[in-house]
């Protein structure tokens, strides 16, 4: 089987199957739906509106002259095109989601309703200060519902996921190091090999360049590694906490002491911070800067791959340079302060760093995240860090009766498989993960992180219950003892009861094929 | 607590079986001064009592649907058909991750290809991407794309480009001490940028139609940035005029960047957003973000698969073009569904309600003595100079109910030459009553 860069497989080795072929191609539920582009015409709508009135217009000589080219559907063909479609998804409220750094953990409703209370979904983010009150209010309350938990004394509010927080994270250490004058000198930013690839993205998308920090034996930083490549060229470090092989990083303090005495700063990355939430703060820990994943930790919905929403807390060093704009409560009332202003650090003069987006960050998941906040309050959100870890390390025992465990001992809210145990079986990771499909579940992070071979990183959260735990494992248990009873072949078919058997990904990146074209018109008939 | 579903006696079993008795062993690796220290925070509450505290909050602004609103600059007021909303709700879309195991996110995977099918046919241009955050950081992403391919350091932004998006891509490109070139804020789109792009340039960035309103021809742009070498990054900030208007792509842009809100998605105040991303095929392979394509499986069925991740941060690392990952997904599901339900029929009959609602604005504001309209050309948005700061007269409009605009001081503020310039839009939802009461509002405080 060939591989690609990611090690997935790029066709399945067999394409039998164990289903008659109906007509329609249409298995009952599961119904095969065309492309919109496919089922409408040009001249389809499906809203209602008033005829314009005017016959001249003042668009200074352009106006559009050609066809866009976009079919319309009616209401009910929209309706069931996309009802079709939605069939074909798997989902966090239909069963198990283990990725492993992803916490797909349950998204409550009510936090539904409340982001779309008129108040807040339908403001403008340039309406006048006085009609907007309660918004401001609302992204003060989540600012300090933030810095309490990562005991930070200030957040940036305005990063759109968690890769933009980690820019605003990194562009703060930037200014940061500028204001010393320095800049020229640190350049160099350090970044474990089990970082997301997200860390040394941002890095270089600040302008530093990237060195990667080996894992010890356990699965965590090797500080005397590490130690040996700080120096006066370091800007900082980037480092995931819990680890992306689901452990903390005992020696977290010692990292940040030995960084902070090189003259760099310490960027935590906080995808993970769901397992210690309302447990530890971060900002014992000697963090710089980290940013928090409203949609991973505080549950705003994945929705299919966004949006999601990043604030970055900061420390006192770092704070100074935040980006603009920021809300501060003063005389009663909320102002959002929208200029570069300078501000005073250590005697220095110093300013915000910029801007990162056009307006005040992701409203509509700051009002789903403090719900959650305000609905799990301190207490359950610790006690939600608890059943995480205590679900991740149920899973990981139960597992390790027959799969093989990357690290020895407890884990935090993930578990690491590397695939050693299907050495010899014909089996991988893809092809383990593939037939869990067929099993009802979706699969695990696989080849991620990359330190170990074959991994299989599994978050259940702690949205599982036990009952629902026993099940999911007793589906890997049960498909561990397949493939080492020699039913490879049953493994490289799968998936085979998903709408799709495996996907031909090599052909998809050889030759892209990135929009829908119109047919190539047939030769007229005589 | 409701959204747990494990019980003490869960709990207890659980804990036998892992071989611990408490709950703080598996913790251990965490100093231990560090664990369970004390929040000044609130204990649990039901769904009762949180949905009052957060009503109440919501309770005390003004909503834009509550009476007459004018505002615009970069997000814009428009009707959302129920069917939209009621569609990105069902779990199989909301509570989906990014579309990993594509043989079990073909819903998500084929809204994105008729996303980005669309996009491409709005823009004029070739290729679109899976979304950006929104149009401010995709513009600033476009800027980087462009000394990717340049390898030149030098971007020029027209006066007309949204404050803002200046800021944002300033603020990414002075991280790699790039030279920015801002031309100054330009109300009538009479600047020279042509004159501003030179040997060293890696793209220009203009708007239209601009912050001000005003309609720009692209075509004369692309010309002269293409014979310097350097490429034209269109942006949109108000998707819909591109029912009416000459597409980006007609006009010669190589790179377009729009703000998909208005198609789909409630305004939000500010977030999250859809950034509408697309280019010449040429270039495919420089884009930032997600790319879906289409495929055949094992069977030799149609499907579609997340591709070209070579570009991305997750496989390439510091070697990516970006370092974006999660986009904007459920927002380009909104606009994938309201463009489907307007086609190109309905597009283009609510952009002409759109310019008719602007072109009543226009005259009913400049027969107020005093008011001098800016535009010569404009689709949805306007501008006019006011004989005294526009500040404050949004301010006491507001009072009245009624939400009159961007006043220049918000967009450039301490820039005494525009401080009496209000920016008005004026979408389908704008009605006759609406301008009525803004006008006569408008004629009490000027």
């Amino acid at each position: 089987m060939t591989m690609n860069t990611q090690g997935r497989p790029t066709r399945a080795d067999s394409a039998e199957t164990s289903q008659a072929a109906t007509f329609t191609g249409n298995k009952a539920l599961q119904i095969e739906e065309a492309l919109s582009f496919e089922i409408g015409d040009i001249g389809g709508c499906g809203v209602d509106l008033p005829e314009p009135g005017m016959k001249e217009n003042r668009l200074g000589g352009l106006a559009r002259d050609t066809d866009i080219g976009l079919p319309g559907l009616s209401e009910p063909e929209t309706m069931r095109h996309f009802v079709r479609l939605s069939q074909k998804n798997y989902a966090i409220d239909m069963g198990p989601f283990p990725l492993g750094s992803c916490t797909m953990k349950h998204n409550p409703r009510l936090n539904e309703k409340i982001a779309r209370l008129p108040g807040f979904a339908d403001l403008h983010p340039l309406a006048p200060r006085a009609t907007v009150q309660g918004a401001l209010e609302l992204i003060d309350t989540l600012a300090f519902w933030l810095k309490e938990l990562t005991g930070m004394p200030a957040v940036a509010m305005s990063p759109k996921a968690g890769a933009h927080g980690e820019l605003c994270g990194m562009m703060a250490i930037k200014a940061a190091i500028e204001a010393r004058g320095e800049q020229d000198k640190r350049t160099r930013v350090l970044a474990p090999e089990s970082a997301h690839g997200t860390n040394p993205a941002t890095a270089v998308q600040c302008g530093f360049t990237v060195d990667e920090i080996p894992a010890d034996k356990t699965g965590r930083v090797d500080l005397a590694a590490l130690k040996e490549k700080l120096g006066d060229d370091v800007a900082g470090i980037m480092v995931t906490n819990p680890n992306t092989c689901g452990l903390f990083e005992r020696d977290i303090r010692a990292i940040a002491d030995a960084v902070h005495e090189a003259g760099g700063y310490f960027y935590c990355d906080g995808a993970n911070f769901n397992a210690i939430a309302g447990k530890v703060k971060p900002g014992d820990l000697g963090v710089d800067a980290m940013h928090i994943n409203l949609h991973k930790t505080f549950s705003t919905p994945h929705g299919g791959g966004g949006p999601g929403s990043g604030p970055t807390v900061l420390s006192e060093a770092l704070a100074p340079f935040a980006p603009i704009p920021f809300v501060v409560h003063e005389d009663g009332e909320y102002h959002l302060v929208e200029t570069r202003r300078a501000a005073k650090s250590e005697g220095e003069s110093v300013e915000s760093f910029g801007r990162l987006t056009a307006f005040h960050g992701q409203m509509g998941m700051f009002t789903r995240a403090l719900s959650y906040m305000m609905s799990h309050g301190k207490d359950g959100i610790a006690q939600a860090a608890e059943d995480a870890v205590l679900n991740a390390n149920y899973v990981q025992t139960r597992l390790r009766s027959e799969m093989s465990s990357a690290f020895d001992g407890h884990c935090m809210h993930e578990t690491l498989f590397d695939d050693r145990f299907l050495k010899g079986t014909g089996v991988e990771t893809i092809d383990f993960a593939k037939a869990m499909i067929d099993e009802g579940y979706h699969p695990m992070t696989m080849y991620f992180p990359l330190v170990v071979h074959g991994a299989m990183l599994i978050e259940p959260t702690e949205s599982e219950s036990k009952r629902e735990l026993d099940l999911f494992c007793d589906a890997l248990l049960s498909l561990a003892k397949r493939a080492k009873a020699g039913e490879a072949a049953a493994f490289k078919a799968a998936p085979i009861h998903a709408p799709r058997r495996r996907l031909d990904e090599t052909a998809a990146a050889r030759k892209p094929v990135l929009r829908w074209t119109p047919a190539e018109p047939a030769q007229a008939a005589e | 607590m409701r959204y747990l579903p494990l019980n003490d006696a869960d709990r207890r079993s659980m804990l036998d079986t892992i071989g611990v008795s408490q709950i703080d062993e598996l913790f251990s690796d965490v100093p231990a001064d560090a664990l369970n220290t004390a929040f000044s925070l609130p204990d649990h509450q039901g769904e009762m009592q949180v949905d009052r505290m957060l009503g109440a909050m919501a309770a005390k602004n003004r909503a834009a649907g509550a009476g007459p609103s004018f505002v615009g600059c970069g997000a814009y007021k428009h009707h959302i058909p129920a069917t939209v909303d009621h569609i990105i709700q069902r779990s199989e879309f909301l509570t989906a991750y990014t579309p990993y195991q594509p043989e079990i996110a073909q819903g998500t995977l084929q809204y994105l290809f008729e996303f980005q099918t669309q996009v491409a046919a709005l823009s004029g241009m070739e290729v679109a991407n899976a979304s950006m955050y929104d149009g401010s950081t995709g513009c600033a992403e476009a800027a980087l794309m462009a000394r990717r391919i340049t390898k030149r350091k030098k971007a020029v932004l027209s006066g007309g480009l949204h404050p803002h998006y200046a800021a944002v891509t300033r603020t990414n490109l002075e991280l790699h001490n790039d030279d920015v070139v801002l031309a100054p804020a330009d109300v009538d789109a009479s600047e020279d940028i042509i004159a501003m792009i030179d040997d060293e340039t890696s793209c220009v960035i203009v708007q239209t139609p601009d912050v001000f309103g005003n309609i720009r021809d692209l075509t004369p742009i692309a010309e002269a940035a293409h014979e310097k070498g350097a490429l034209l990054v269109a942006v949109v900030t108000e998707v819909m005029s591109l029912g009416a208007l000459k597409s980006p792509g007609e006009m010669g842009a190589d790179i377009f960047v729009g703000e998909g809100q208005s198609i789909g998605n409630a305004l939000g105040f500010g977030g999250p957003y859809v950034g509408l991303f697309a280019t010449r095929q040429k270039y495919v392979r420089q884009m930032p973000g997600r790319l879906c394509g289409e495929t055949t499986d094992a069977e030799g069925k149609r499907g579609f698969v997340l591709t070209l991740s070579t570009r991305e941060q997750h496989i390439r690392r510091d070697k990516a073009t970006s370092n974006i990952c999660t986009n904007s997904g459920l927002c380009t599901l909104a606009f994938t569904i309201h463009m489907t339900l307007l086609g190109e029929a309905g597009l283009r009959k609510i952009a002409a309600l759109n310019h008719e609602a602007a072109c009543k604005t226009a005259d009913a504001l400049k027969a107020i003595d005093g008011v001098d309209l800016v535009n010569k050309s404009f689709f949805n948005e306007i501008t006019v100079r006011l004989p005294k700061n526009a500040n404050d007269i949004v301010d006491k409009l507001a009072e009245n109910g009624i939400l009159a605009g961007v006043p220049g001081e918000r967009l450039w503020p301490g820039e005494k030459s525009l401080e009496n310039l209000l920016i008005l839009a004026a979408t389908e939802c704008v009605s006759d009553a609406d301008i009525e009461a803004l006008a006569s509002g408008l004629r009490e405080v000027v």
